[in-house]
């Protein structure tokens, strides 16, 4: 039966299929839904959990792996920087189940900080990655990573990429599904890392990598898909990339050789030679880093076949970015030296601009805006973090100065503070991202003394990522209830030398509250508490009154999406239909203009 | 093979129109594949999404110049788009323009009888629909979505029937909302049929 699948959707169903017995994972874009996948189609006989991060994550997937357990690991690129500590050592530790660490990438990038390439980081951990190159593909391909991992007692990577993981398709889904009863824990010496179990590992995994390249050369993800006796020109590519070229070769009507390669670590080389018998010129064709063409040379040099190879490398590709149909079909053209496709461009006259900004009644609005209204006119530094908020960053707010990765907020400000002691530093940080990686960064200042004003913006979700539980909302994704974890007390424990919770929408104290936290030695903390708004419905409208002076000043300063001034009246108006009734504008009215409105309808 | 894009505001249903189309295709027996671009907007951003049906289908995206239909949800957001329709291909779209949340921030004039010129200039096949019309009608300012559907129903080149698109959104969308959608659609695909509010 075919099913409309999402990529992400694809990947958590042949997981269930494959016998999975745990699922763990921290949200971040593009590889959420694959865990929520799991979750929600959960019979209950398989344990999932988002975890407070991507290590954490990782450890107790491997702990269920050792105890045999067949295991799923989700995060997005950059998570894996968080989880790479424990997956390098337990590549050398090996496992006993099987264990699929579900790596999404972000070419582009779309949404992330970085364009890493999660292919790379298989060849330098020593792991098999399978790259997906459509939904359908990574729905075939998870059952194979499983088994490959059960087979070589390895964890093993699946990487799909934003237009794999975000696309949908037409998928055939087959019903059948593994049980898989895991083991059990059995003790014994192997697992405990130590150096020489590190060295005799490491001869072993040397050896299990050259096996899995020549299973790697046999497997139908890795193929020659198209032939052409005629050209002496070849054609390699991986990913999503693959489609692009399949399809510029179907648009410009003409065949090449195509190698299509679909786990790029081990290499499989004897097909790669195959590819490469009788060519004199090579095109790759994939995003991010020159993986699969660094591969080809070497494997070009290793043989001494006198072959040309064009990419990245060389300048033929573009090396950032995502590729595209179009830039794909260019080159494509370039290469086989076919007429050029040509687009006429279109003149358009000015179009709306549409910047992600917060949204309407955003709390992280109220607070951004508490903070600046306290420190007008003084010295100080607003350190961002990764979450909804680093969209404080735009006007008419403008109250991020500095933004690295999560949890690091807390930490830069410490920095800065060193250098700069005149200045105040904020570091503004969700609640989900503090359960993350910010607590160690409030012990460094702590132990270290350093003043920071600490603004914690707990809005009781992880808004940025489509809204998942975490510690400090007390719900889990087996939908049971735990204890919330008290932030107030987790940071008067840590030793911070005070602690405020406030509500940002009570504009005067929460300035009032960030002026004492200014003022206070060592590390002083606020908790702006109040939820996202996509937690609840509005209860009023804010509507503005004929006493509005036209000052401009709800506008300018707040920038609410529902505040505008009218083109054709000229006048100041608020849409009744956006307004989430967060009363901000009101309380910064000089006219006292915006009152509440009777009209609850929409 | 049939691309369609759909483009809209975040908030306006766009990804959820694309679910149905590719549904009512589904059920037809066809392959599809859809991808949408969003960024990092949550609300009140551009949304395109990408819909593509028939055989030998490799990418999700459609490629510049060549979309058969593009469903602007908003005229501005169609405009955007416009680069991807190919010759000779048509535009179903809503007449109401949304304001950008910047407008009354310096740096973002536009001018909507200029954006109706340049559509007109480009597209000979326009239906524009009075979605506000229908959604009044239908009490509800979220089924505008689905009137445009209803309304591209009309265009041959969908080859998709009003039948399967109202299958495809009693299958889809959760019960208690079957009626109102199914009146959105049909109003839809009776007002592009009268035309009477083409430019
Ligand atoms: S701040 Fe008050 S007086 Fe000024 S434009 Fe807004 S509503 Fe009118
Ligand atoms: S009360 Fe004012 S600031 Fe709050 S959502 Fe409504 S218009 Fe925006």
């Amino acid at each position: 039966m075919k099913q409309l699948l999402m990529g992400n959707e694809a990947i958590g169903l042949a997981a269930i299929q494959a016998g999975v017995n745990l699922v763990s994972g921290y949200p971040g874009t593009p590889s959420t839904e694959v865990l929520e996948t799991v979750a929600k189609q959960n019979d209950g006989s398989i344990y999932v959990e988002w975890s407070t991060n991507e290590k954490s994550a990782l450890e107790v997937a491997a702990g269920a792996a050792i105890a045999g357990a067949r295991v799923m690991v989700t995060m997005k690129q950059v998570g894996l920087n968080v989880a790479s500590d424990p997956l390098m050592s337990l590549a050398y530790l090996g496992i006993k189940g099987a264990m699929v660490v579900v790596v999404a990438d972000d070419p582009g990038p779309i949404s992330s900080q970085t364009e890493q390439d999660t292919r790379h980081f298989a060849e330098y951990a020593k792991l098999p990655v399978f790259d997906p190159s459509s939904p359908e593909e990574a729905y075939r391909m998870i059952r194979d990573a499983f088994d490959l991992s059960q087979k070589y007692h390895t964890p093993v990577l699946f990487r799909p990429t934003t237009r794999v993981c975000h696309a949908c398709a037409s998928v055939e889904v087959k019903e059948e599904k593994i049980e898989h009863k895991p083991q059990g824990f059995v003790k014994d010496a192997k697992w405990v890392i130590f150096p020489r179990l590190t060295y005799q590992n490491h001869i072993q995994i040397e050896k299990n990598l050259r096996l899995i390249a020549e299973d790697f050369n046999q497997y139908d993800g890795n193929q020659i898909t198209e032939t052409a006796p005629n050209t002496k020109k070849g054609v390699a590519c991986g990913g999503i990339s693959y489609a692009y070229v399949k399809e510029a070769l179907n648009r410009a009507q003409t065949h090449v050789r195509l190698l299509k390669i679909g786990t790029p670590h081990p290499f499989p080389e004897e097909l790669a030679l195959q590819f490469m018998e009788g060519l004199y010129e090579i095109l790759v064709v994939e995003e991010l880093d020159p993986v699969i063409e660094k591969a080809l040379l070497l494997v070009a040099g290793k043989h001494h076949i006198k072959i040309n190879i064009l990419g990245k490398l060389d300048g033929s590709m573009k090396n950032a970015g995502e590729n595209s149909l179009e830039s794909v079909l260019t080159a494509i053209e370039d290469f086989l030296e076919l007429p050029k496709t040509k687009y006429e461009p279109i003149e358009l006259p000015p179009l709306p601009v549409r910047p992600p900004v917060l949204c309407v009644g955003c709390p992280h609005r109220a607070s951004f805006y508490a903070v600046k209204k306290a420190m007008k006119g003084q010295k100080a530094v607003f350190c961002g973090d990764i979450g909804c908020y680093t969209l404080g960053n735009a006007q008419p707010l403008d109250m991020v100065d500095t933004c690295l990765c999560m949890g690091a907020g807390i930490t830069i400000a410490q920095g800065l503070q060193h250098i700069e002691p005149d200045a105040v530093h904020f570091a503004f940080i969700g609640d989900s991202t503090f359960f993350h990686t910010g607590i160690p960064g409030v012990i460094n200042a702590v132990y270290n003394q350093t003043d920071l004003v600490l603004v914690i913006l707990d809005n009781s979700t992880t808004a940025m990522t489509g809204h998942q539980p975490h510690p400090g909302t007390g719900k889990t994704m087996m939908n049971t209830v735990s204890p919330k974890i008290d932030l107030e007390k987790l940071l008067l424990a840590l030793g911070v030398q005070s602690v405020k919770k406030v509500n940002p929408f009570d504009l005067t104290n929460a300035i009032t509250c960030v002026k004492e936290a200014a003022q206070t030695k060592g590390v002083a903390a606020i908790i702006f508490e109040a939820p996202c708004i996509s937690l609840f419905k509005p209860e009023k409208k804010y509507q503005i009154s004929d006493s509005c002076t036209s000052c401009q000043r709800c506008i300018k300063e707040l920038g609410c999406p529902a505040i505008s001034k009218d083109s054709i009246s000229n006048k100041v108006v608020i849409d009744q239909s956006l307004c989430y009734g967060c009363s901000l504008c009101a309380q910064i009215c000089p006219a006292k203009a915006i009152v509440i409105g009777g009209d609850k309808s929409c | 093979m049939l691309n369609l894009i759909l483009a809209g505001v975040g908030g306006q249903g766009t990804v959820l129109a694309s679910k149905l189309l590719a549904q009512a295709a589904i059920n037809r027996g066809l392959d599809v594949r859809t991808a949408e671009t969003i960024g990092m907007a949550q609300r009140g951003g551009s949304v395109t999404s990408h819909v593509r049906i028939g055989q030998d289908l490799y990418s999700p995206l459609v490629a510049l110049d060549t979309a058969d239909i593009i469903l602007g949800m908003e005229p501005s957001e169609a405009l955007r788009c416009l680069p991807y329709l190919k010759k000779g291909g048509s535009i179903v779209v809503s007449s109401k323009f949304i304001k950008p949340f910047t407008a009354s921030l310096p740096g973002s004039t536009y001018e909507e009888n200029l954006i109706w010129q340049c559509l007109g200039d480009h597209c000979k096949n326009i239906s524009v629909i009075d979605g506000g019309k229908i959604c009044d009608a239908c009490g509800s300012t979220k089924v505008l979505n689905i009137a445009l559907l209803g309304a591209a129903s009309n265009l041959r080149q969908l080859n998709l029937t009003l039948v399967d698109l109202e299958k495809a959104v009693q299958e889809i969308l959760p019960q208690k909302i079957h009626s109102i959608n199914l009146q959105a659609l049909n109003l839809g695909a009776q007002s592009a049929r009268k035309g009477e509010t083409a430019l």
